[in-house]
């Protein structure tokens, strides 16, 4: 056990999954991770490469994936908007990557505090085409570890990028984390670049001029995304059993509910918490199970209403939900997020 | 073989029937009539024939008329973005160094949209060879102007021709990259006519053959009709080169250190999971401690102060002494500009159940470093709470009934043990003692892997001593 910032709990996972190669650019508040790579990467053999910008690391993580190895690139929300091209590139030529975003406040260049205003960012696409992203949100340093290596898992198994999207609490805040033996799980990969005989006929692009094949690609490229909504949703429930209010959060808005929830419990309000661990693929069923049996569902996120638009499309009942959000690079206070919840329950939001 | 036969055939390096290619003509190139790409593919094929290196070379394709190079060159292949090529193949380089890379790039590929990637890249000496193709003009989307577009040239997008007042000069990338010190080997070629070819074949193979001898980044810019994008006949493009090209962009070498140039080695080792375990510290457990009393056990505690008087690094200790004694834990920085001048301050959270919120809004303790911290914080104060100050900086007493207040003359006491930079270690040493709930083994452990200096730590063992026995005689 070892107490650790979040963003540097990344790259211990990533270092423990075999990551391979680090390329990126500087930015508050996700640096710390490419500091830690820096360290670590070069002294176990292994590449750490400040790229000239956003756009030419996202590239080199597409040649170093290309070329069959485990590799990640990390930003915070205007670095991922760059990246996003890339993203679109990863996805049309099925290349497994890692790609972290430690959230701040936006639009443009915002400020450095915390926000989760990249949702629709990450969920939603963020690069052109038919493509999406799976989405991992930590909500403790053990998480940013954990799910470091998870995303490198779930990249492999899908030949597909995946994101890790935290924010800037949970990247800088420090927590003991417990860290999983060395985890290396990377298949072969007979489909790589790797410049010898055997791969030589081998092929990587995500162009496909001729309408009909870009079709079928598409296809293809749908089933897989339909086979990751199907297997990979993933959530938590805290003191959901016996609730009355469910609180819809993820990330640090997740850990202030938790906090808002043991309290509310102490009024003898029964609230509890729905906490997505993948965002995209959102978790439909498990949200849909808990309002079948919990009257009032709440959302709290630091964006201005873009968790709530899943929250709605996955329970699709009409149902009216209790919302509390704040934006600026400041967090939800407790207390007001507490104010809010008992209002709603009261039936007075 | 003779020339005229070699020139002739196929070389082995293409495939021989294009299968990638859609539609049912497999033998001939996509290009136009006339246009300089397949010439150039022609070589830079016998070249990796004549110095064997097709097997273990990497092709990227860039975008622009040359984005389907990959149903041609018998290679591995990779097709990229937009002026990315540099970077993609940079990845390459590094994930198998042994691998070949060519990057070939067009010139809005190359001179335009990826202009930092091709700077970078030649920069850093990465072991490619670079192919840039410049026909100036933008081919594939429909005769628009490139970087390289010369003055006075008509284009779709430059429909009364090119004029320096508004679209600047034709870029010059070769005598650009030449002056990088990394790049050993850069040259401007043409495939205009037979004379032009044979001296392109030459730089051709100088670039790759650096590439085979390791010795890193070489960039032939090739100068490229293109009729169909200059609407003129195939056979009058070469003389329009003549005319109109060659004064703009001349022909030669701009820098050939081929010979005695050190090779560029990006060799990696494989660590074994034993060395990523002893380099993350992973092999050893911090020592662990019991609880005296359970005061502390659980507990909000917010640290604030000026930057620079330590701030963070006493929350950090805090936070290590608690997990070190048993109890989940966080801590949470301000971080970013106020780490860098003004105020800063930093939450730390001691529970025996897992921490909820880790953002200390109603602290338990609250340890204050400067004045203008105490009248932020001293109100969320929670009622029965504790606060230490610097009373060595702030000097009106703060008005609280209802809180235990410690007044801690922190900065002198940091300097009575040698500097004053230890008053966050003094402040350390009164809280641990107001609390009594933390073992004294724990906390020299503690000092003693912060403080790696000797002179350093013996300058925080005096201020935390101080710091101790000043809360006790209070």
């Amino acid at each position: 056990m070892k107490l650790v910032r979040g963003n540097e709990a990344v790259i211990y996972g990533a270092l423990l999954a075999g990551c391979q190669s680090y390329y990126g650019y500087p930015i508050t508040p996700a640096s710390e991770i490419a500091h830690t790579a820096a360290y670590y990467f070069p002294q176990l053999g292994r590449t750490f490469l400040q790229a000239e910008s956003e756009l030419a690391a996202i590239n080199m993580v597409y040649g170093a994936s290309a070329a069959g190895e485990r590799t990640m690139t990390a930003s915070s929300g205007p670095g991922i908007s760059l990246k996003s091209e890339g993203l679109s590139y990863l996805a049309g030529a099925e290349l497994p990557a890692v790609v972290v975003n430690v959230m701040r406040a936006g639009p443009g260049l915002g400020n450095i505090g915390p926000e989760q205003s990249d949702y629709n960012q990450m969920v939603k696409g963020g690069g052109h085409g038919n493509y999406r992203l799976i989405v991992l949100a930590p909500y403790s340093a053990q998480e940013m570890c954990d799910m470091t290596i998870l995303a490198f898992e779930l990249a492999d198994r899908y030949r597909t990028p995946v994101a890790v999207l935290a924010d800037g609490v949970i990247g800088q805040m420090m927590e003991a984390v417990r860290f999983p033996k060395p985890c290396d799980t990377s298949p072969a990969k007979p489909w790589a670049v790797r410049g010898d005989a055997a791969t030589r006929p081998n092929c990587l692009t995500s162009i496909y001029l001729d309408f009909d094949s870009l079709e079928a690609h598409n296809r293809r490229l749908i089933m897989k995304f339909a086979e990751i909504e199907a297997r990979e949703q993933r959530w938590q429930g805290y003191m959901l059993d016996d609730a009355e209010v469910a609180i819809v959060a993820y990330g640090v808005t997740s850990r202030e509910a938790k906090s808002v929830c043991e309290s509310l419990r102490a009024d003898g309000i029964k609230a509890g918490l729905f906490r997505p661990k993948t965002l995209w693929p959102f978790p439909k069923e498990g949200l849909c199970e808990i309002a079948e049996r919990v009257p009032k569902i709440f959302v709290a996120e630091l964006s201005m209403g873009m968790l709530i638009d899943d929250v709605r499309l996955a329970l699709n009942d009409g149902r009216r939900l209790g919302f509390a959000a704040n934006y600026g690079g400041k967090l939800i206070r407790g207390d007001a997020l507490r104010n809010a919840v008992v209002e709603f329950v009261k039936g007075q939001q | 073989m003779k020339q005229a036969e070699k020139s002739i055939q196929k070389p082995k390096s293409m495939y021989a029937r294009f299968e990638r290619k859609p539609g049912e003509d497999k033998t001939n190139t996509h290009y136009c009539p006339g246009c300089g790409h397949g010439i150039v593919h022609k070589l830079i094929a016998e070249a990796l024939d004549t110095l064997d290196m097709a097997e273990r070379t990497v092709f990227i394709s860039p975008v622009g008329c040359s984005v389907f190079a990959y149903y041609y060159f018998d290679c591995g292949n990779i097709q990229v973005a937009h002026g990315r090529a540099p970077a993609v193949a940079s990845g390459v380089t590094r994930a198998n160094p042994g691998n070949f890379l060519i990057s070939y790039q067009g010139d809005g590929d190359l001179a335009a949209i990826g202009t930092a990637e091709i700077i970078h890249a030649a920069n850093r000496g990465e072991k490619m060879t670079v192919f840039f193709v410049n026909n100036s003009i933008y081919g594939m989307t429909g005769g628009q102007m490139a970087p390289t577009t010369l003055l006075g040239q008509k284009t779709t997008t430059t429909p009364f021709g090119r004029e320096f007042m508004n679209e600047g000069n034709p870029i010059r990338i070769a005598e650009m990259i030449a002056i990088l010190d990394a790049p050993v080997y850069v040259a401007r070629a043409s495939v205009h006519n037979i004379k032009a070819i044979m001296q392109a074949r030459k730089s051709i193979t100088k670039a790759l053959q650096a590439q085979r001898d390791g010795k890193g980044f070489a960039l032939v810019e090739i100068l490229a009709p293109c009729p169909s994008g200059w609407k003129i006949d195939p056979q009058e493009s070469a003389a329009w080169v003549e005319k109109n090209v060659l004064p703009v962009f001349p022909l030669g070498e701009f820098k050939d250190e081929t010979v005695g140039r050190e090779g560029i080695s990006r060799a990696r080792n494989a660590a074994s999971d034993e060395q990523i375990i002893s380099l993350l510290g992973l092999d050893t457990a911090p020592p662990h401690f019991a609880l005296s009393n359970p005061k502390a056990a659980s507990l909000r505690v917010l640290c604030a102060g000026f930057g620079g008087q330590g701030i963070m690094l006493l929350g950090q200790m805090l936070a290590h002494l608690g997990m070190r004694h048993g109890l989940e834990v966080s801590w949470l920085p301000s971080y970013g500009p106020e780490m860098r001048g003004g105020t800063a301050n930093c939450s730390v959270v001691f529970s025996e159940e897992a921490v909820g919120s880790p953002i200390v809004e109603y602290p338990d303790l609250l340890v204050i470093m400067n004045g203008p911290s105490l009248d932020k914080f001293l109100p969320a104060l929670v009622p029965g709470g504790v606060l230490v100050y610097n009373s060595s900086i702030i000097e009106n007493a703060p008005r609280r009934e209802d809180v235990q207040i410690v007044a801690v003359p922190a900065s002198d006491l940091a300097l009575q043990a040698g500097s004053e930079r230890a008053a966050n270690i003094v402040m350390f040493g009164v809280i641990v003692s107001v609390y009594g709930s933390f073992s004294e083994e724990a906390y020299s452990h503690l000092l003693a892997e912060f403080f790696t200096s000797e002179k350093i730590l013996g300058i925080n063992e005096k201020a935390l001593r101080a710091g101790m026995e000043y809360a006790r005689n209070i």
